[in-house]
């Protein structure tokens, strides 16, 4: 009976979004009195950070800083459709369509920013500080702010923009099956270093390096703590959670999430990022869906290493002490 | 069911209610002051969501009874910032993205304020200690560590 160390390697790829009836998000734009930018989506920020992500993209596109946007979302009677915040497709669907309702209400914008200035509007450009220059002539300018009032109060025009971002339905060829189920996919390699103990079957997972190719990182440190938290999140559905934690039959399983395990502060395994940047040819500003791809490659990385160390291979999960037992005594058995 | 008079301070402020016996420090906190601060996670005490300090203890104020904490000087993250001024805490999970849904910060950061208050130079093993009782789902509790270890480092060179 010993601690067994062993190694394991694994590689994904991960489709951003689905492809089942078709895959839509819509976004409105519109400003206010004041120039400040208002983003509506049906689309959830569950905590991984889409309202951050969604003012950026409206912000870069429209050409303010970021603090003029305001998003609001995820009120699905009033809101445009969203077909939600799942599948990894949050900043490529939304983004996009954000993207598209921004450049319109752009337009609008520079529109009635060229009738004050007297100017063509295909003369104007923006500072991306609130104000718009004449290209060229920069002294010559108005700041967002007088822009938007003037389209109120004067002009009586709504500086808005309608955005919708959709993914067909991908039907297979009825000769081949051949289909395109997603167009972007984000990529990970994961290795993984464990110690099994083939007395107890208990698994510690010493370290966890994984590489991530998520297209374009729109805000770096956001998607830095998203694959941290993913990375653990990884491991904790190789070795831990279940609703039936270690028995075999269903009444004596979980009733409550206080037996529902996962690793604590105590159980993290040495994790590194590293991040691959590069920019998807359909996403906003070259994202992917670096979502619930980055829980991924750390399961098969881990059932590999468990492999390694002591010779048995687990195909059911989590890969608790008592299948590694189970294993270990087929193994001795057979 | 006669009401019983419970008083307290919060957060340096006074605080009387008239609750039904048995009524939660958690829901007195969130429901009838307003302090939503402390979260309800599990209401069975282990998830840490609702942690809450009390005379200098950290505590979980979905198994405390309000009217067991009369006189007492009660804690929460609502009352941490001073002035507008982030505590120290506060600004080291901000800068370590130390949170990502939110619902588990304001227990975590009690959790390390009472580690704090009682060891301001933890190692490591001393901050995976104080946040073992508090469970997270998104932040894979690295960050929050590391927040935990700053904001002690902050501490100490104020002292200092």
């Amino acid at each position: 009976m010993a601690i067994r160390r062993g190694r394991g390697v694994a590689a994904i790829n991960y489709p951003t979004g689905m492809n089942l009836g078709g895959d839509p998000t819509q976004a409105l734009v519109h400003s206010t009195p004041t120039g400040n930018f208002m983003v509506t989506l049906s689309s959830v920020d569950l905590g991984q950070g889409m309202k951050q992500i969604m003012a950026q993209i409206c912000a870069e596109t429209i050409g303010v800083p970021t603090d003029r946007v305001i998003v609001d979302t995820a009120d699905t009677d009033t809101g445009p459709h969203c077909m939600g915040t799942f599948a990894s497709r949050g900043t490529h669907r939304a983004g996009n369509a954000v993207i598209q309702a921004a450049k319109e209400a752009r337009q609008v914008m520079l529109e009635v920013a060229a009738e004050e200035l007297e100017v063509n509007a295909s003369d104007l450009e923006t500072d991306g500080q609130g104000n718009i220059l004449v290209k060229g002539a920069p002294q010559k300018s108005i700041s967002i702010f007088d822009v938007a009032l003037a389209a109120h109060f004067k002009r009586g025009r709504s500086i808005s923009g309608r955005g919708m971002f959709l993914i067909p339905r991908s039907y297979p060829e009825k000769e081949t099956g051949a289909m395109k189920p997603s167009t972007c996919y984000a990529h990970a390699c994961t290795v993984a270093e464990v110690e099994v103990d083939d007395e107890t079957g208990e698994v510690t997972v010493l370290t966890v390096k994984n590489v991530f190719e998520i297209g374009r990182a729109l805000n770096p440190k956001m998607v830095e703590q998203q694959l941290v938290g993913g990375s653990w999140m990884g491991i904790s559905h190789a070795l831990y959670e279940t609703t039936e934690p270690y028995y075999p039959n269903r009444d004596h399983g979980a009733t409550d999430f206080n037996q529902y395990l996962m690793p604590g502060p105590g159980d993290l395994a040495a994790t590194e990022i590293i991040v691959l940047e590069r920019p998807s040819a359909d996403g906003p500003f070259g994202a992917k869906g670096p979502g619930e791809m980055c829980a991924n490659p750390q399961i098969p990385a881990v059932a590999n290493a468990v492999f390694d160390a002591v010779g048995v291979r687990i195909d059911t999960l989590p890969i608790t002490p008592e299948r590694i037992l189970r294993a270990l005594k087929a193994q001795a058995a057979g | 069911m006669a009401k019983v008079p419970v008083q307290f301070t919060l957060n340096g402020s006074e605080k009387a209610e008239f609750i039904e016996s048995g009524t939660t420090l958690l829901h007195v906190l969130r429901d009838k002051i307003g302090d939503t601060s402390p979260k309800g996670g599990c209401h069975q005490g282990t998830c840490g969501a609702c942690s809450v300090i009390i005379d200098g203890e950290l505590r979980l104020s979905c198994l405390t009874l309000a009217e067991t904490c009369n006189g007492a000087d009660i804690r929460t993250t609502a009352g941490l910032a001073e002035g507008g001024v982030l505590h120290p805490l506060q600004r080291a999970f901000l800068d370590a993205f130390a949170t990502q849904c939110g619902f588990c910060t304001p227990g975590m950061i009690m959790a390390a304020k009472a580690l704090l208050d009682r060891t301001p130079n933890p190692s490591r093993d001393d901050a995976v200690e104080a946040l073992s009782g508090n469970i997270c789902r998104c932040t894979g509790y690295e960050p929050i560590i590391q927040a935990v270890l700053t904001a002690a480092r902050a501490n100490s060179q104020n002292a200092a």
